[in-house]
């Protein structure tokens, strides 16, 4: 079932943080990640989508059905919490239960029910355990199984992984995507994670100040953000301000930069944008001849296991690079066709 | 070594606090003067029935205050952490005032505002408004930090999102957490109650320890069997209490209770 908010406007009284102007729908089985910096309004996002918060103007539809104004309770859509929720007075079951209970599901019927779900999210020899004799991991495998066990129209995941240790949040973010895979159910999940949000999410939104900024699929967001924001919010980024010096070349703290200047003419002022993995490390002097191949001094260079992340002082800036090379590197050679020209920060 | 010491000197002011005054008591109690020891003022209570009404009615006057606290105070804290949390200031602010406001100027001030009707002010329970209030610090502090520890929006969010409105929230997820705060706050009131002395003897009730009082006047002995007996009394109550409590948490979703309607 398709989750959408249409032209969304709310604002925290007494102050100008919200969510403005916000439309991005979630088709049936797709998952879809909300990121952005803390109060960029992907959290109010969310509890708009659950009716936790009503909007002061614009519709939300779940399915074809006007669903604005409706409350939390009647939404039918599987929350699971950043810390999880759990009632602490219930064991596993009886948690993943309760919502069972509350339609009037019958006793054994709503057990069976419980238990198999618990089985699904691999929690099935747990079912009797109380939440504080779980650990983190397995609480959140609890938290998913309630809320999917009544077959909700939607799932919405609010920052389910920030708790989690590292492995654990890698382990637990594939068992996230296997059981919403499973389900076939739209999904919106808010994390501030650009990795997690990355290696799950069909498509991923980025949020600024209450606006959706950029939405399409992470290899889109990755290759082609809109602006610097985005480049510096997807991944790592080289962002240098510059000016067209003339077609086919930018000029930067880092030196000339060769590169597709498109329509843009002498003078006009961009920001030049390549990511660190597209650069390729030199372990010989630059050519003059080879356009985009620049010397640098080494500022640091840190072992980060399967890559080395390079940092070059070039001209007055900085070039990072990441490389899997283990040899020394005293230039780069910039592609000119992996550089990108975003508009200059307003 | 010096935290060994430091236990040490604790136990001692503990002793010589709580402990040695009721060995004392208790002596006191068995005494026959030159005579030496013996139940004698025990069984002499026995006899006494004019001591069975004022111990029914501050009995009848505590399980009272424990209502209204139950009935009042718990949905006031609840409703406050879940709807107004600025106003939780104002529960602060009244729950100290009981500590600084002196019993004798709380009756003087209740006398004022309140002078009627006749059934009310020349009833023994017109005492549970006082006792409300001097109960109010007691409790509210016992259901105010369980509720802290609940992270009660969070839970009330989760349940919402299950399907579940304020009512069901509250009856099966906000109660059976805050059992063990309930317990508490009811076993204080309890005790608060049962003890109090001043309001009831400045309002002229014969409440418990007003008739201790009384009997200390002329029968010592007794004075002190009697403060024994109902210190006892009070912990056979509380035990009682404590053990309902237990065996009603045993288990939550048991559907048998009626609660899968």
């Amino acid at each position: 079932m398709t989750m959408a908010f249409e032209s969304i406007n709310y604002t925290y009284p007494g102050s100008g943080t919200g969510v403005h102007d916000l439309s991005m729908a979630i088709g049936p089985g797709e998952l879809v990640a909300l990121i952005g910096a803390s109060g960029s309004g992907k959290t109010t996002a969310l509890k708009l989508l659950a009716g936790f918060t009503q909007p002061q103007s614009g519709l939300i539809r779940i399915g074809d059905k006007d669903v604005t104004g409706v409350t939390a309770e009647e939404r039918r859509l599987g929350v699971v919490f950043q810390n999880y929720a759990l009632f602490p007075h219930l064991c596993a079951w009886e948690n993943v239960a309760f919502p069972l209970r509350v339609r009037g599901v019958p006793h054994a019927i709503r057990r069976a029910q419980a238990i198999q779900m618990l089985e699904r999210v691999g929690m099935g020899a747990r079912i009797g355990s109380m939440p504080h004799m779980l650990s983190g991991g397995q609480q959140q495998r609890v938290a998913l199984a309630r809320a999917l066990v009544f077959d909700p129209k939607g799932l919405l995941l609010d920052e389910p992984l920030s708790a989690l240790d590292a492995s654990l949040r890698v382990e637990m973010r594939d068992e996230i995507l296997r059981v919403q895979r499973q389900s076939g159910i739209a999904t919106l999940l808010v994390t501030h994670d650009q990795e997690e949000a990355l290696s799950i999410a069909d498509r991923v939104a980025v949020m600024r100040e209450g606006r959706i900024v950029q939405i399409g699929t992470p290899r889109v967001l990755y290759d082609t953000p809109v602006d610097a924001y985005v480049a510096g919010f997807v991944g790592q980024s080289n962002l240098w301000p510059g000016t067209v010096e003339r077609e086919g070349l930018v000029g930067t703290p880092v030196g000339p930069i060769a590169c597709v200047t498109g329509t843009r003419i002498r003078g006009d002022a961009v920001i030049v944008f390549v990511r660190p993995e597209w650069i390729e490390p030199l372990a010989r002097p630059p050519r003059a001849e080879v356009a985009g191949e620049i010397a640098g001094e080494t500022l640091s260079d840190r072992f980060l296991g399967p890559i080395r992340r390079i940092d070059l002082a070039v001209g007055t800036g900085m070039v990072r690079l990441e490389t899997h090379l283990r040899t020394p590197v005293s230039a780069v050679r910039i592609p000119p066709e992996r550089v990108r020209l975003l508009p200059p920060l307003e | 070594m010096i935290g060994k010491s430091l236990w040490i000197v604790f136990l001692a002011a503990l002793f010589i606090y709580f402990v040695l005054p009721l060995i004392m008591t208790v002596i006191f109690s068995l005494s026959r003067g030159q005579a030496g020891f013996g139940p004698d003022a025990y069984v002499a209570l026995l006899s006494r029935r004019d001591l069975l009404a004022p111990l029914w009615m501050s009995a009848q006057l505590a399980l009272a205050t424990v209502a209204c606290i139950l009935l009042f105070m718990v949905p006031a804290v609840i409703a406050v952490h879940l709807f107004a949390p600025r106003l939780r200031m104002l529960l602060e602010l009244a729950a100290i005032l009981p500590f600084v406001i002196p019993g004798i100027a709380l009756v003087a001030g209740l006398s004022v505002l309140i002078t009627g009707p006749g059934w009310l002010i020349g009833s023994p329970f017109f005492l549970t408004l006082p006792y409300f209030f001097l109960a109010l610090p007691y409790a509210y502090r016992a259901i105010d930090i369980a509720i802290s520890n609940l992270d009660l929006t969070q839970l009330r969010l989760a349940a919402a999102s299950l399907g579940a409105g304020v009512g069901r929230t509250i009856l099966w997820v906000v109660m059976p957490n805050l059992w063990p705060a309930l317990v508490n706050a009811a076993l204080m009131t309890f005790t608060v109650v049962l003890g109090e002395f001043t309001v009831a003897n400045i309002l002229l009730f014969q409440t418990f320890p007003v008739s201790i009082n009384l009997v200390a006047k002329s029968e010592p002995a007794e004075a002190a069997a009697l403060t024994i007996v109902s210190f006892l009394l009070t912990w056979v109550a509380l035990l009682i209490v404590l053990l309902v409590g237990r065996n009603s948490r045993k288990t939550f979703d048991t559907g048998r209770s009626g609660a899968s309607s």
